[in-house]
């Protein structure tokens, strides 16, 4: 590496932006950075264009890291006095003017891990003490508009929940398939497989080989309600798809508050910022009311014979508190009910240990559920990766007290 | 004797009528495209809109084989494209063990030949025929899961199938390939690709009564029109699963075995069987409602006539 003083800045500077990303998430070792400084110097400064390029073929080695590297660029290599400011480290107020002319532009994450960055660690911690692991979850009070702006959810916020969300390894639920896969102790003969090894033998024996059902996990499907009292959770839900819908195929999720919006295709992008933005562009009824049957209607009239098809498995994320106060409700839950193979109801008022399912819409529900459950913190989310991965058994009985108590 | 394909979107058009299929412009065009540049047409639609039906009549007006693989769950190679006779296999190993040939390597040569190949739809469709490349109807695909699809995707593209034991064995002319879909899931872009897509939609009223005088034609036509109102407007509301065409020729066909000349409320009720398929909907139309629509449909006939 020259060590002329020019390059030296840049080195510099070019280990700050690589902390920077990995502050951001991308999992960049000093031996990364080493490639990208040799990278730059042998593509040389000679354009914007060819530095951007040469940075990005050394640090970015997948899809979804994309965005974020995208928008760490061109905020950290905006200005030169930008770049002065980030090297003398001790300029805490310089984030907040310099971010607020654009903020649009910029996910929230990249915002905090360079204004973190330069603060020091008090800010840190002031951050960290944000942080609650209570029943309420954690996201900030101050977004209440009625499009919402999912930038407003702070690194911090996301990086602790997300974090956990991302660690729960959501263990495959299998059903047995009427394809057979070869197993030494197997049920049935695989004639092919048998023929061959018989003739490998010489003829005179015909060593049995085996074969088995295979087996493979049934389709998801969720149906996750975004109405106004919901709409914590729905947010965290929606994390937790995300991290399910790119984990595993045939994972279908459905938002719905006033109207019934596929939102599949969305989460199936690799980076969450990306498909938190998109679905904040597609759906419209964000934090409003609710419409449960009118909504299930849609969903079996257009979309239940389409992705309940193969034996799913429906996910009924909602409160169950219905503007329509429950009206034809009853009847769509009995049809949905009759066409999934198994129908699990999550609902954060749960969390009330004092909740009575005594409202219209919950009491028109509730006969149709093959099991009823919280959803409202990070433990209740792991518990529902148990579920969905079959790995806990529900029981009838608590099951049946809830309906007791709903009739 | 195997007939010429069509040479316009006209003569498809008049191919499939002298079939008794009515169809409109769009399929007739988007048939002629998959015909006269080899590629597959998938059809998709609700049930009981005839897309079965094209594959059926293509074959019998081209004088084709029809070769149908019926999809279902758990639909695998040994049962759609090949599988070995391991019966005379076996025998063969025994016939030659007492004959003292040990020569192993010429065994397995012979017993892994065409001889002991069961050809099953997928195989037969590539194989050169008297009569012209036969009509391969893959029925229902989305019955099966993606695996078997994506093992479509080289025949559908290719034409040809790879058989470890064999070699590729690949048309000379490809067949006539008509995909069905009643859309219980998405199939594959990768899949759709190489295709020509079509989406058969619930007929209007004057095509329904078209094919109601081609398909039933004992019918009278007073009858006739009063069903095809009937169906019509039942599409109109808001049922769980609307009546394809199938059961508006079933209906008809059934108030002529009961020798009926003219629909009245009572009649209705009684034959609702043949028309909606879901009890919450047969009880939704049962009755008062049934009376209403037919009152409304022979004012719309009446109306219609003067």
């Amino acid at each position: 590496m020259q060590e002329s003083t020019d390059s030296g800045e840049l080195i510099v500077n070019i280990m700050y932006f690589v902390r920077t990303l990995r502050a951001a998430g991308l999992p960049i070792g000093p031996g990364r950075m080493l490639e990208a400084l040799r990278a730059v110097t042998t593509v040389g400064l000679g354009s914007r264009a060819d530095f951007y390029f040469a940075l990005y073929a050394a640090l970015v080695n997948r899809r979804d890291q994309h965005e974020l590297f995208d928008q760490a660029f061109h905020i950290f290599w905006r200005n030169p006095k930008f770049l002065e400011r980030m090297m003398s480290l001790n300029l805490p107020s310089f984030g907040a003017d310099e971010l607020q002319e654009n903020p649009q532009e910029l996910f929230r994450r990249i915002a905090e891990t360079i204004t973190a960055g330069i603060d020091s660690d008090e800010n840190t911690n002031t951050n960290e003490d944000k942080i609650e692991y209570d029943a309420t979850m954690t996201w900030s009070a101050n977004e209440v508009l009625q499009k919402k702006d999912f930038e407003s959810m702070s690194a911090y916020e996301i990086s602790a929940a997300r974090a956990a969300i991302q660690h729960m390894r959501i263990p495959i639920n299998t059903v047995p398939t009427r394809r057979y896969r070869p197993r030494n102790v197997g049920t049935s003969v695989d004639m092919r497989t048998t023929l061959k090894a018989s003739l490998r033998h010489g003829c005179d024996i015909i060593p049995l080989k085996r074969r088995v059902r295979g087996k493979r996990h049934p389709p998801i499907v969720v149906l996750c309600d975004i109405s106004g009292s919901m709409d914590r959770y729905a947010r965290m839900m929606l994390h937790f798809l995300h991290t399910m819908t790119n984990d595993r195929d045939r994972v279908h999720t459905f938002l719905f508050g006033t109207r019934l919006t596929n939102v599949t295709r969305y989460l199936r992008h690799k980076d969450i910022d990306v498909s938190l933005n998109k679905i904040s562009d597609i759906v419209e009824d964000w934090a409003g009311g609710t419409r449960i049957g009118s909504c299930l209607h849609d969903f079996n009239q257009f979309w239940s014979r389409r992705v309940l098809g193969q034996g799913a498995l429906v996910l009924l994320v909602t409160d169950g508190l219905d503007r329509d106060s429950g009206e034809g409700l009853e009847k769509e839950m009995d049809r949905l009910h009759r066409s999934s193979r198994r129908l699990i109801w999550l609902n954060p008022l749960l969390r009330y240990d004092l909740f009575e399912p005594k409202s219209r819409g919950i009491r028109a529900m509730m006969p149709y559920v093959d099991e009823f459950k919280p959803i409202h913190n990070l433990e209740s989310l792991k518990e529902l990766a148990k579920i969905v991965g079959g790995s806990k058994q529900h029981s009838k009985s608590s099951m049946a007290n809830w309906q007791e108590r709903a009739a | 004797m195997t007939s010429p394909i069509p040479k316009s979107v006209d003569e498809t058009f008049e191919l499939l009528l002298n079939g008794s299929y009515v169809a409109d412009r769009s399929l007739a065009t988007a048939l002629y495209l998959s015909l006269s540049l080899s590629r597959p047409l998938f059809v998709e639609g609700e049930a009981g809109v005839g897309k079965t039906e094209i594959a059926k009549v293509l074959a019998q007006t081209l004088n084709r084989k029809l070769l149908r693989l019926q999809c279902y769950e758990g639909l695998d190679v040994s049962s759609a494209v090949y599988e070995w006779n391991y019966t005379r296999q076996m025998v063969e190993i025994r016939l030659s063990e007492a004959a003292g040939n040990r020569n192993l390597g010429d065994l397995e040569k012979d017993i892994f030949s065409e001889k002991f190949l069961i050809k099953r739809p997928l195989l037969q469709a590539l194989e050169p025929s008297r009569d012209g490349p036969p009509v391969l109807l893959i029925d229902e695909l989305d019955r099966t899961d993606e695996p078997f699809e994506a093992y479509l995707l080289e025949i559908l593209s290719e034409f040809q199938i790879t058989i470890p034991e064999v070699g590729t064995v690949s048309a000379t002319e490809p067949p006539i390939v008509i995909i069905t879909s009643n859309r219980t899931r998405e199939i594959h872009d990768a899949l759709k690709r190489r295709c020509y897509y079509h989406w058969i939609d619930y007929p209007n009223a004057a095509r329904e009564l078209e094919i109601l005088s081609v398909k039933a034609p004992e019918v009278s036509s007073t009858l006739s029109r009063q069903v095809v109102g009937f169906v019509q407007s039942l599409r109109d509301t808001d049922l769980f699963k609307f009546p394809g065409i199938a059961e508006t020729i079933d209906w008809a066909h059934a108030l002529v075995q009961l020798n009926c000349l003219a629909l009245d409320p009572e009649i209705i009720n009684n034959t609702l069987g043949a028309l909606l398929k879901y009890q919450d909907d047969i009880t939704k139309i049962q009755g008062s409602e049934a009376g209403r629509i037919l009152n409304e449909v022979k004012l719309e006939l009446a109306t219609h006539e003067a």
